[in-house]
C-alpha cells in the first residue's frame, strides 16, 4: 500500500513513528516536507536562542527515516493533488501515486494587514528559518517589540531577551495576555512577573502602522501613541495550511481548515488530514497532544484496512488543558478555565508577594472540579487535571487543593491511589494509570527509566514524571516489594548499609570500597556518596592520593565551580565575627587577584572569579592571615550564624556569638549526607533565624533551647523544638548525637528536614533517640563525633603544603602557568561577573 | 603499552601531551594543543586512556577534564561537573539523552609519554 504524507512537522513525524511501529506488511511510506530540516520540536523553539542547535531540536535524524524504509523528500513542497487519479506533483517535479494520502501541512503564522509590514526588521516566529533571520538581524537592534501576547508571542519575547535585547515590548490586541488560557487576574499576575524580567506589556493595543524608511524604526497605535523599535516579531496567531486542499476541491472551513470527521477523513475518503490543518467540529487544535491523538486515529484506520477486527479509534475532541513554563514562570489552565455563573463557585488564591494566582471552578453542589487557572506555581496541575478529567469527588474542603501543603498532609505520593485506572497520566503519549501500573506488575519495570522505555510515558514534555514515579513506588509497595534505595548500578546497597559495611571492613579509599563491596568501575553518583561516607567515618584529608578523583568536583578543587569555570573562595568566619585586620586582608586578596566580593547569607564573604591556578596562591595569603577553609564546597557544616547577643544587645540573655563560635569550631569540616547550617540567637527575638537551620539554638533565661531539622531553600520548614533550657555541655552532647544519627541513616543528598519528614514517628521518635537514648547509641555517637573533631585539619593548609596536591591546581597539564583563555568576564556595578552561558 | 586505536596509525599525527605520571589516576587533565583544549583521561582501574574535547557542549564550558569518570553498563563515561551531563569516552555520544556529542581523539602511551592523535 502506498502511503504519502504531506508535511514533516511534529504531527507528520509522529504519524510515521506510530505507523512503522505497527509493522504492517508491504507499506511504502513517502514523506514530502517543505522545510530543509527533518521534523523538529517546535514547542521548544525558543531554546534555539538559549544555545540549542537545529540538531538538538530534531525529533529524528534523516538516518532514522532510512532505517525505517521511509522515503523522505525535504525542501520539496507539493504543488497540487489530483484526487480523481490519486496522484500529486511536487515542486522538484516528482509525480507520486498514493493509495492513502495524509495531509499534515500544519499551519502558518497569521500576518495581520498592517501598513509597513513589509519593512526590513519585521519577522515572523514560526520556523527555524525565521529564527535564523531574527538571529542575524538582532545584533543591530537595541529595542525590540513582539506583536501578540499569546503563548508563542511570549516565547518570542523571551527569545529577544535571550538575544540580548533587554528593552523588549509586547503588544496585545486583547485586554489580557494569553486570552485563551488566562482570566483577567491571571493575566495581571503574569504581567507583573514579566515586567520584573524587563518586558514592557501593552494590552488593549491595536497597531495601526509600522514606521521607518526601508528598515523599521517604530510602531504607531490606533490611540495615537507610538513607540520606537529596531526589530519587530509578529506572532498574532495561526492559519491552517489548507491551500492544497482548497485547490483540489476538498471541503474546507474557516480560514482554510480542512474539514474532517471523527476518523480524520476529509471529504475524499482516501485523503486524511491531521494536526493543525484539520478542522474537526469547527475547531482547530493548535497543540501537539491532540495532533498526536489524530495521528493515532489514522494509524488505527490503516491497521483496520489490513485487519478488519483491529480496534477502531475515533477522535472526539481534545481537552486543551496545558501547562508550560513561560520565561521561567509556571502557567497552566485546565478543563473550563473561565467557568462562571450562578451554579458555579470559584475558589481563588492570590498572592502578589510570590506572584502566585490560582483559581479553581467548582460545581454548585461542591462535588466536582470544572476547571481552573494557575500562574506562578503549577505544582498541583497534574492532580487537579486528573481530578477534573476523571470527575473525582472533591474533598470536603476543596480549597486545600490549591493551598500550599500543610504540615500534617505532607505524605509523599498521597493521591495517586485515588485515581481511577483509566486516568490519563501522560497526555503527550496518551498513557493511562493502568498501563503504568501494569508495566510495573507485568513487565517488571522498577525504575522510571524502565517505565519510560516500556510505555513511552514521560517522553514528551516530561511534566508527568513525578506522578509516574509516585505510581511506581505505590504499585511496588502494593506488591509487597521492599523498595531499596540502592546507590547506583555499582553498589547494591543503600547509603546506610554501606556506612556500616565500610566501618566494619575499615575501608579507607574509594577503590577499596568498590573492590570489596561493589562491582564495575564506579560513576558520578557512587563516587561522591562513598567519598562522603569515608569522610564522615574517618575524616581524613579528602584529597589524599587515591581518593582525589572520587570527590565531587567542588571537593576535588576545594572551591565552588561557577559559570565560566572559575571558582569561588569562602574563608571560614566563625559566628560571623571578624577583626578589622582580617577584613582588610580579604579586601587586599580580592584586589590582588581581581575577585568579585559579596556577603553571603551565612555571615561570611564570598570571593568569586578565581582561576584554578590562583587558588593555592589565594589560600597561601589567607591561611597566613589566620583564615581556614569555610567548606562552602563540601557537604559539610557551612556556617553557624549568630546575632550579637548579651555582649552588646540590651535584650540579649546569653552570649550567642561566643557559643556560635564554639559550635562552629567543633563541627567544622564534618562531612554529612548534605550540607548542614546552624545559628545561635541571643534571645527569643531570634535575629539569627535559628529556626530555619538544620540545628538552631535560642537563648533562654536558663540556658539554650535546641531546635532541629529546619530548612530554608525551595521548601522552607521551621525547625522543631527538641529540648529546652540546656546548659552548654548538654546542648553540644545532644547535637553530637543528632548529627551522628543523621550522618548514619540519611539517604545521599538528603537535608535534615527531609530526613525527619520521612522518619516514622517524626520528632517524638527523634527526641526519644537523642534525648532519652532509646537506641542505646548515645555514648558511641558522642565518642565517634569526638574522633571526628580531633581529626580535623584545615584542608587548604594541607593542600598548599603538599606539593603533589598543589600541583593539581593548574588548568593546563602541559602549560601550568597559563590560565584558561576562554574565561570571560563582564563588568557590573564596578565589579566583574561571569559572562552568560552561550 | 596501550593504544586505543591501532588502525588509525597510518595518517596519524601524534602530539606529545605529557608524561604518564602527570595525569591523575582515574581522572582527567586538560592538555593545551595550539588554541585547542583536549581533556585527557587515565582510567587507571581499567588501564585505559581516552581523550575528548574539553568543552562540554551543553553550556559550552571548558570543564570536562575536571569531571568524574566511571562506567554505565561497562561503557566508560565522563560526567561534566556543571550539570552532570554524561558522555561516552569511547564514542563521545551523550548518555543523558541530549542530542550532542564530543569529539574524541586516539591516545597512545610510549616510554612513559602520552601521545594524542590530532590528525582528524
Amino acid at each position: 500500500m502506498r502511503i504519502v504524507v504531506v508535511g514533516n512537522g511534529m504531527v507528520g513525524y509522529k504519524f510515521c513513528e506510530k505507523l512503522v511501529g505497527k509493522n504492517l506488511p508491504d507499506l511504502q511510506i513517502t514523506v514530502f516536507g517543505e522545510e530543509q530540516y527533518p521534523a523538529y520540536d517546535r514547542v521548544h523553539l525558543s531554546e534555539f536562542f538559549s544555545g540549542k542547535k537545529a540538531d538538538d531540536l530534531s525529533l529524528a535524524s534523516r538516518s532514522w527515516y532510512q532505517e525505517k524504509g521511509i522515503e523522505l523528500h525535504l525542501g520539496d513542497p507539493v504543488q497540487y493533488i489530483k484526487p480523481s487519479v490519486k496522484l500529486l506533483h511536487t515542486f522538484k517535479g516528482y509525480i507520486k501515486h498514493y493509495d492513502i494520502l495524509i495531509l499534515a501541512t500544519g499551519s502558518s503564522a497569521f500576518v495581520p494587514k498592517i501598513e509597513g509590514i513589509e519593512k526590513d526588521g519585521v519577522f515572523l516566529y514560526r520556523t527555524i528559518e525565521d529564527l535564523h533571520l531574527i538571529q542575524s538581524y538582532a545584533p543591530k537592534a537595541n529595542k525590540g517589540t513582539v506583536i501578540g501576547g499569546g503563548l508563542l508571542g511570549l516565547e518570542a519575547a523571551k527569545a529577544l531577551l535571550d538575544l540580548g535585547i533587554s528593552n523588549t515590548h509586547v503588544i496585545e490586541f486583547a485586554p489580557r495576555l494569553m486570552p485563551r488560557q488566562l482570566d483577567e487576574v491571571g493575566s495581571e499576575m503574569l504581567m507583573t512577573t514579566l515586567a520584573q524580567l524587563g518586558l514592557t506589556i501593552h494590552t488593549n493595543t491595536n497597531t495601526s502602522r509600522i514606521t521607518g524608511d526601508d528598515c523599521i524604526t517604530g510602531l504607531e497605535f490606533a490611540d495615537g501613541s507610538s513607540i520606537e523599535t529596531d526589530i519587530l516579531v509578529v506572532s498574532a496567531g495561526i492559519r491552517p495550511r489548507g491551500e492544497l486542499a482548497i485547490d483540489c476541491g476538498l471541503e474546507t472551513g474557516m480560514n482554510g481548515g480542512i474539514v474532517v470527521n471523527s476518523r480524520m477523513q476529509t471529504s475524499d475518503t482516501s485523503i486524511y488530514a491531521i494536526g493543525e490543518c484539520a478542522l474537526y467540529n469547527e475547531m482547530i487544535y493548535g497543540l501537539v497532544a491532540p495532533g498526536y491523538d489524530m495521528a493515532e486515529v489514522v494509524v488505527s484506520e490503516i491497521c483496520r484496512m489490513f485487519d478488519a477486527s483491529a480496534a477502531t479509534k475515533l477522535f472526539t475532541g481534545f481537552d486543551m488543558s496545558t501547562k508550560l513554563k513561560l520565561v521561567g514562570t509556571d502557567v497552566a489552565s485546565f478543563g473550563d478555565p473561565f467557568a462562571n455563573g450562578k451554579n458555579i463557585s470559584n475558589i481563588v488564591l492570590k498572592d502578589t508577594v510570590k506572584g502566585v494566582y490560582k483559581r479553581i471552578n467548582v460545581s454548585a453542589d461542591g462535588k466536582y472540579l470544572l476547571g481552573g487557572v494557575l500562574v506562578g506555581d503549577a505544582s498541583q496541575y497534574n492532580m487537579l487535571l486528573q481530578t477534573c478529567r476523571n470527575k473525582i469527588l472533591l474533598p470536603p474542603h476543596p480549597e486545600d487543593l490549591v493551598l500550599p501543603a500543610r504540615e500534617a498532609q505532607k505524605e509523599e505520593g498521597a493521591g495517586v491511589q485515588a485515581l481511577p485506572g483509566d486516568a490519563l497520566i501522560c497526555s503527550c503519549e496518551g498513557v493511562s494509570k493502568d498501563i503504568i501500573c501494569q508495566s510495573v506488575t507485568e513487565h517488571g519495570c522498577e525504575t522510571v527509566d524502565a517505565i519510560k522505555k516500556c510505555t513511552k510515558a514521560g517522553t514528551g514534555c516530561g511534566g508527568c514524571l513525578p506522578m509516574v514515579k509516585d505510581l511506581m513506588v505505590y504499585t511496588m509497595k502494593q506488591q509487597g516489594k521492599y523498595i531499596r534505595n540502592v546507590l547506583c548500578e555499582h553498589f547494591n546497597y543503600s547509603r546506610q548499609e554501606l556506612f556500616d559495611l565500610i566501618k566494619l571492613h575499615e575501608l579507607k579509599t574509594y577503590d577499596a570500597v568498590l573492590d570489596q563491596l561493589g562491582k564495575g568501575d564506579g560513576c558520578e553518583v557512587c563516587k561522591p556518596s562513598v567519598s562522603s561516607l569515608l569522610a564522615s567515618l574517618w575524616n581524613e584529608m579528602v584529597l589524599k592520593k587515591g581518593n582525589d578523583t572520587a570527590q565531587d568536583s567542588n571537593d576535588r578543587f576545594l572551591a565552588n565551580i561557577q559559570r565560566g569555570g572559575t571558582y569561588s573562595v569562602v574563608p571560614r568566619i566563625p559566628g560571623g565575627e571578624i577583626t578589622p585586620e582580617k577584613l582588610i586582608v580579604i579586601g587586599q586578596v580580592a584586589q590582588k587577584y581581581g575577585l568579585y566580593t559579596k556577603i553571603t547569607g551565612g555571615q561570611r564573604i564570598d570571593l568569586f572569579g578565581a582561576h584554578v591556578s590562583d587558588l593555592p596562591l589565594i589560600w597561601s595569603e589567607l591561611t597566613a592571615a589566620g583564615f581556614e577553609s569555610g567548606h562552602a564546597y563540601g557537604k559539610a557544616l557551612r556556617t553557624v550564624k549568630s546575632c550579637v547577643g548579651s555582649t552588646w544587645c540590651r535584650f540579649g540573655l546569653q552570649d550567642s556569638v561566643s557559643f556560635a563560635i564554639r559550635v562552629e569550631e567543633r563541627y567544622r569540616g564534618v562531612r554529612a549526607p548534605h550540607k548542614i547550617k546552624s545559628a545561635v540567637s541571643g534571645c527569643i527575638r531570634e535575629c539569627a533565624e535559628a529556626q530555619s537551620k538544620d540545628f538552631g539554638i535560642i537563648a533562654t533565661e536558663k540556658g539554650w533551647n535546641l531546635y532541629v531539622c529546619g530548612n530554608g531553600g525551595s521548601k522552607p520548614q521551621h525547625a522543631l523544638l527538641l529540648a529546652t533550657d540546656l546548659d552548654d555541655e548538654t546542648c553540644l552532647r545532644y547535637i553530637d548525637r543528632f548529627l551522628m544519627f543523621y550522618i548514619r541513616t540519611a539517604d545521599p543528598l538528603t537535608r535534615t528536614a527531609t530526613w525527619l519528614n520521612k522518619m516514622e514517628g517524626g520528632i517524638d521518635y527523634l527526641r526519644n533517640v537523642v534525648v532519652n537514648d532509646s537506641l542505646g547509641m548515645a555514648a558511641q555517637w558522642e565518642q565517634e563525633m569526638q574522633a571526628l573533631v580531633d581529626a580535623y585539619q584545615c584542608e587548604w593548609k594541607t593542600a598548599i603544603e603538599t606539593p603533589e596536591i598543589r600541583k593539581r591546581f593548574a588548568h593546563f597539564i602541559n602549560a601550568p602557568q597559563e590560565k584558561d583563555p576562554t574565561v570571560q568576564f563582564e563588568t557590573l556595578r564596578a565589579q566583574k561577573k561571569a559572562a552568560n552561558w552561550k | 603499552m596501550i593504544t586505543q586505536n591501532e588502525t588509525a596509525v597510518k595518517n596519524s599525527q601524534w602530539f606529545t601531551a605529557c608524561k604518564v605520571e602527570d595525569v591523575v589516576e582515574n581522572g582527567g587533565v586538560c592538555v593545551k594543543y595550539g588554541n585547542k583544549q583536549i581533556a585527557l583521561f587515565y582510567f587507571t582501574r581499567r588501564n585505559e586512556w581516552y581523550a575528548t574535547q574539553n568543552e562540554c557542549p551543553h553550556k559550552k564550558q571548558m570543564a570536562l577534564s575536571r569531571g568524574m569518570i566511571g562506567t554505565k553498563n561497562e561503557e566508560p563515561k565522563v560526567a561534566c561537573p556543571f550539570h552532570k551531563k554524561t558522555f561516552s569516552l569511547v564514542t563521545g555520544q551523550c548518555l543523558s539523552g541530549d542530542e550532542c556529542s564530543l569529539k574524541t581523539y586516539p591516545v597512545k602511551v610510549e616510554n612513559g609519554f602520552v601521545y594524542i592523535d590530532v590528525s582528524q
